[in-house]
C-alpha cells in the first residue's frame, strides 16, 4: 500500500486541454455579440472629425446613414482635385444626388426613422455642408447628427 | 492486432482550440465595438413650402437670439461681437432671464409632471453661418450652445431632484427636457444660392 501511494504522489497528471476550445468559443461568442461588422465601404475622403464636449451617442446604428464630406484622399487627388467632395456609399456625388440617396436608405430601413450622420472634415467650409443640409431638408430627412469625437473641454 | 484495428482512434481535440482562435482573430479584425460613434444631434427645420402662403409664426424680437458666425469665424450675438468663451454664458442668461428683463424672452407657465407649474422660456437661439465659415468653428459654436442648455438642465435637475440631469430616470429627464427645451434653430442660411 505504502509503495503505491508514493508512486501516485510523484507523477503529475497532465492538464486536460479538452475544455480550452470551449473557453475560446466563449470569448468568440462574446465578440460576435458585442461588436458589429465594420462598414465595408471604402472611404474616399479625408475625414478628421471635429472635437466637442457635449456629444451624444448615436443610438441604433442600423438606422443611421452616413454622408462623408472632405478633401479626396491623397492618392485620388490627381484625378479628383483637392476641393472638398461629398461621398455617398462609395462614390463621389453632388448635393443633387442626396435626395435619391435618402430614398434608397429609406427603402433599406423600410419605414424606420432615419438619422443622417454628417461626417465632415474639420477643415471643410460651411458652404458645402449648407448645401447638404438644404438637400436633406428637401428630402425631409431632418434628424441629423454632426459627427464629432468626444473631448473634455477647451483645447 | 485485430482488436487494435477495430478500435476507433480518439480524435485529438487539441487543434480545436486553434480553429477557435482563428475564428476569434477573424472577428477581432473584422468588427468594431458597438456605438462608439458620437455627435451633436439636431433636427433641421422643415423646408418652407413655396406653394403655400407664408403662415410663419411671427417670433417676437425679444424671444430670438441671433447667433451669426461669419467667414472669418467671428461670432456675433445680436449686434454685438462676442468671444466663443462667452457664448454659453450669454445663452444661459438669455434662456433663464432670471430678472424678467423685458428685452429677454417671455416665459410661459406650463404644467409639467414632477415639476408642477414651471416657467418655460420661449427663447429660441437661431444660428446662422456663412458659406465661408469653417466647420470646426461651427461645431464649436454648436457645442457651446448645447453646453448652455445642458447646464441649465443640470441646474434644474439639481434643484428639483438633487441629481444631475444625466442621472435622472427617463420620466424625470423627460420632464426636465420639457421645462428646458433645446431650441436651437439652424434657420435659413445666409447667401445659400451664391455659388
Amino acid at each position: 500500500m505504502a509503495v503505491i501511494r508514493k508512486k501516485r504522489a510523484q507523477s503529475v497528471p497532465s492538464i486536460s486541454t479538452a475544455s480550452l476550445p470551449d473557453v475560446i468559443f466563449m470569448i468568440l461568442f462574446f465578440f460576435m455579440v458585442s461588436t458589429t461588422m465594420r462598414r465595408q465601404d471604402r472611404r474616399l475622403v479625408v475625414c478628421r472629425l471635429p472635437e466637442a464636449s457635449q456629444v451624444q451617442r448615436l443610438e441604433k446604428r442600423s438606422a443611421v446613414s452616413y454622408i462623408y464630406i472632405g478633401e479626396p484622399m491623397p492618392e485620388l487627388r490627381a484625378r479628383f482635385g483637392s476641393a472638398p467632395r461629398i461621398q455617398l456609399n462609395d462614390s463621389f456625388r453632388t448635393p443633387r444626388d442626396i435626395g435619391e440617396f435618402i430614398a434608397s436608405e429609406r427603402d433599406r430601413l423600410s419605414g424606420a426613422p432615419l438619422t443622417v450622420c454628417i461626417k465632415a472634415d474639420v477643415n471643410t467650409r460651411m458652404g458645402i455642408i449648407t448645401d447638404v443640409k438644404q438637400e436633406l431638408r428637401r428630402a425631409d430627412a431632418r434628424n441629423i447628427s454632426y459627427a464629432a469625437t468626444r473631448s473634455l473641454g477647451y483645447r | 492486432m485485430m482488436t487494435d484495428r477495430r478500435k476507433i482512434p480518439e480524435i485529438n481535440a487539441g487543434s480545436m482550440a486553434d480553429i477557435a482562435f482563428l475564428l476569434l482573430i477573424f472577428f477581432l479584425v473584422a468588427t468594431t465595438m458597438k456605438s462608439t460613434e458620437t455627435g451633436l444631434n439636431r433636427t433641421l427645420p422643415p423646408l418652407a413650402d413655396p406653394a403655400r402662403p407664408q403662415q410663419q409664426l411671427r417670433i417676437k424680437e425679444r424671444n430670438l437670439m441671433l447667433v451669426f458666425v461669419n467667414r472669418f469665424d467671428q461670432i456675433m450675438v445680436g449686434r454685438e461681437a462676442v468671444d466663443i468663451s462667452q457664448l454659453a454664458e450669454r445663452t444661459e442668461e438669455f434662456i433663464l432671464n432670471s430678472n424678467d428683463d423685458p428685452h429677454l424672452p417671455e416665459k410661459e407657465q406650463t404644467q409639467i409632471e414632477f415639476l408642477g407649474i414651471y416657467p418655460v422660456s420661449r427663447g429660441i437661439v437661431s444660428l446662422q453661418s456663412d458659406r465661408g465659415t469653417s466647420y470646426d468653428c461651427y461645431v464649436r459654436v454648436q457645442n457651446e450652445l448645447t453646453r448652455a442648455f445642458n447646464e441649465i438642465r443640470d441646474r434644474v435637475a439639481m434643484e428639483r431632484f438633487g441629481r444631475r440631469f444625466t442621472e435622472l430616470n427617463a420620466d424625470r429627464r423627460d420632464a426636465v427636457q420639457r421645462a428646458v427645451p433645446m431650441k436651437i434653430s439652424e434657420a435659413e442660411p445666409r447667401n445659400t444660392e451664391a455659388r
